[in-house]
């Protein structure tokens, strides 16, 4: 319990470390993009993949449901609501805390044993600034624009889902889905996965920076920067939920 | 600061580094207790100690990368421990390291490792320059042909070399060597070890180098330092440990 308090003690200076390292001069931006890319890049088919099966199987099992109350004509309202304010963002900062968040742990990890991050400190350049700044300012944006694109991904997967039993024609999908979706669902789906990215790029490299020595040192650096920062996904998701409630957003 | 500027005054134009009572303690764990050494210009160093004995936390206070909790470090007329980021900069482009595991960037590949110091330390040459550089200091290791490899394709002996070549290509005065033959095998070993001779001769470098290696240590050391209980134990040339008597000195040469 008393490690429990004094590792989230350490991750919240490492994250404060973030903060004035962030502002200090010389962004590293040709390292930032290559981040941007790499992150985008790794993560992009699987989140689509996904989000698509994601959107076809709420569909699917959501519809006799609304038959038998005689609401199938809302099936199309009821999917998007639950895609693009909960099960998109979360899917896809799921994948991104597998995929990402244990790349950077087990990345910066091995790199931390075999003195790299000391080579370059030694090379005049700030490691905190050239591997942390970077990743997290990565995780941060890149995140969000995959959550985007799971939305879409997902409601045409809705689309194919409603398709196979009943018939919705493409524009009555669409219209029927953009009047659903107000301002109310998806701002806050959306602010949210920005503070998803954040959490998983900074613990991913909280746990790469502190790695133990040996390479199963960096085997339990990806590993926990996975669990926690899945369990943190869902903490910020609840915690997003109740603020939204309280301004009625919905 | 007194302390510091009475040591300026009474140094000696031909030592490039100079500790005085280098202390250092990981929570109970007193690694160095009063180190004191001073390093020539143009001289090899060999530092021998056992394993834990805290070499690697010595040289590591050197070029500024641990903090020692008190001594002074002076590394061509500078207080190590005082310096900012700027000035850390700035001396770490004369004071090159080589690390024990050679900490060669994975991602990139051997052209972009050796280029990283120059790049970051803002050596603003022309990409014609930087590209003749680089090959410079790879023919200089004897491996050319390696410039567009990946270092997970470079055996470990190559990598050593790249490792030196990385260090190598600021041209520093000082280099410190961390274990540089540790993990290969007796002749790859000494051709490092010749290697850092010629380049010592070839860039009149000063260094520091840590070894167990005895073949090593003959091979570059103009004196040898016993790191023993944190502190210099006893110093003087290869052949005068060898034949020495005490007993803690004996271990290391049986
Ligand atoms: N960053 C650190 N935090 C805590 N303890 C450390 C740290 N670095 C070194 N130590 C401790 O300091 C002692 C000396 O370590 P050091 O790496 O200098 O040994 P060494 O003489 O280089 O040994 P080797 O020959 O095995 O490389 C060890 O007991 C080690 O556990
Ligand atoms: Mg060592």
């Amino acid at each position: 319990m008393k490690k429990l308090f004094i590792e989230i003690g350490l991750i919240a200076r490492f994250t404060g470390r973030f903060f004035t390292e962030l502002f200090k001069p010389r962004f590293e931006f040709n390292e930032f993009l290559r981040q941007c890319f790499y992150i985008g890049n790794k993560s992009l088919p699987l989140v689509a993949i996904t989000a698509f099966i994601m959107g076809l199987v709420i569909t699917i099992q959501s519809r006799p449901t609304l038959v038998e109350f005689g609401a199938e004509a809302w099936l199309p309202k009821m999917v998007s609501v639950s895609l693009v304010r909960e099960i998109a963002p979360v899917i896809t900062a799921l994948i991104c805390a597998g995929k990402i968040g244990s790349g950077i742990g087990a990345e910066l990890g091995s790199m931390k044993v075999t003195e790299q991050i000391d080579a370059m400190d030694v090379s005049g350049t700030n490691p905190y600034k050239f591997l942390v700044v970077t990743r997290v300012m990565g995780t941060t944006l890149m995140i969000p624009l995959l959550a985007v694109l799971a939305d879409t991904v997902s409601l045409y997967g809705g689309y194919l889902g409603a398709n196979i039993r009943g018939v919705v024609s493409w524009d009555l999908y669409w219209n029927q889905v953009f009047d659903t979706l107000v301002y109310g669902d998806v701002m806050p789906s959306i602010i949210k996965t920005f503070f998803f990215g954040f959490a998983i790029g900074i613990i991913g490299c909280y746990k790469g920076f502190n790695s133990n020595k040996g390479t199963e040192g960096v085997g339990q650096s990806a590993n926990s920067a996975v669990v926690i920062s899945s369990l943190l996904v869902f903490i910020i998701d609840l915690i997003a939920v109740q603020i939204t409630d309280i301004f009625n957003l919905n | 600061m007194k302390d510091q500027k009475g040591h300026i005054a009474t140094q000696d134009p031909e030592t490039v580094i100079s500790i005085r009572n280098l202390y250092k303690a990981f929570g109970d764990n007193k690694v160095l207790n009063g180190f004191n050494f001073d390093l020539k210009k143009g001289e090899n160093v060999v530092v021998l100690g056992k394993s834990g004995s805290g070499k690697s936390v010595l040289i590591k206070c050197i070029i500024g990368l641990i903090q020692p909790d008190k001594g002074t470090i002076n590394v061509l007329g500078d207080n190590v421990p005082d310096l900012n980021t700027t000035q850390l900069d700035e001396m770490r482009v004369k004071v090159g390291f080589l690390f024990q595991s050679n900490a060669l960037y994975d991602s990139m590949t051997v052209r972009e490792n050796l280029e990283f110091p120059l790049r970051r330390h803002w050596i603003h040459t022309s990409k014609e320059e930087v590209n003749e550089l680089v090959m410079e200091v790879l023919r200089n290791v004897g491996l050319p042909h390696t410039v567009d490899m990946m270092p997970s394709e470079l055996s470990g002996g190559m990598r050593k070399r790249i490792a030196l070549a990385r260090t190598l290509i600021l041209k520093p005065e000082i280099i410190l060597y961390d274990e540089p033959t540790t993990g290969l095998d007796p002749i790859t070993g000494k051709e490092i070890s010749n290697l850092m001779v010629d380049m010592q001769k070839k860039y009149n470098i000063s260094s520091i180098i840590i070894s167990h290696d005895l073949n090593c240590v003959k091979i570059t050391a103009n004196r040898v330092v016993m790191l023993i209980d944190g502190t210099c134990y006893a110093t003087g040339t290869y052949e005068e440990l060898e034949r020495a008597t005490d007993s803690k000195v004996k271990q290391f040469f049986e």
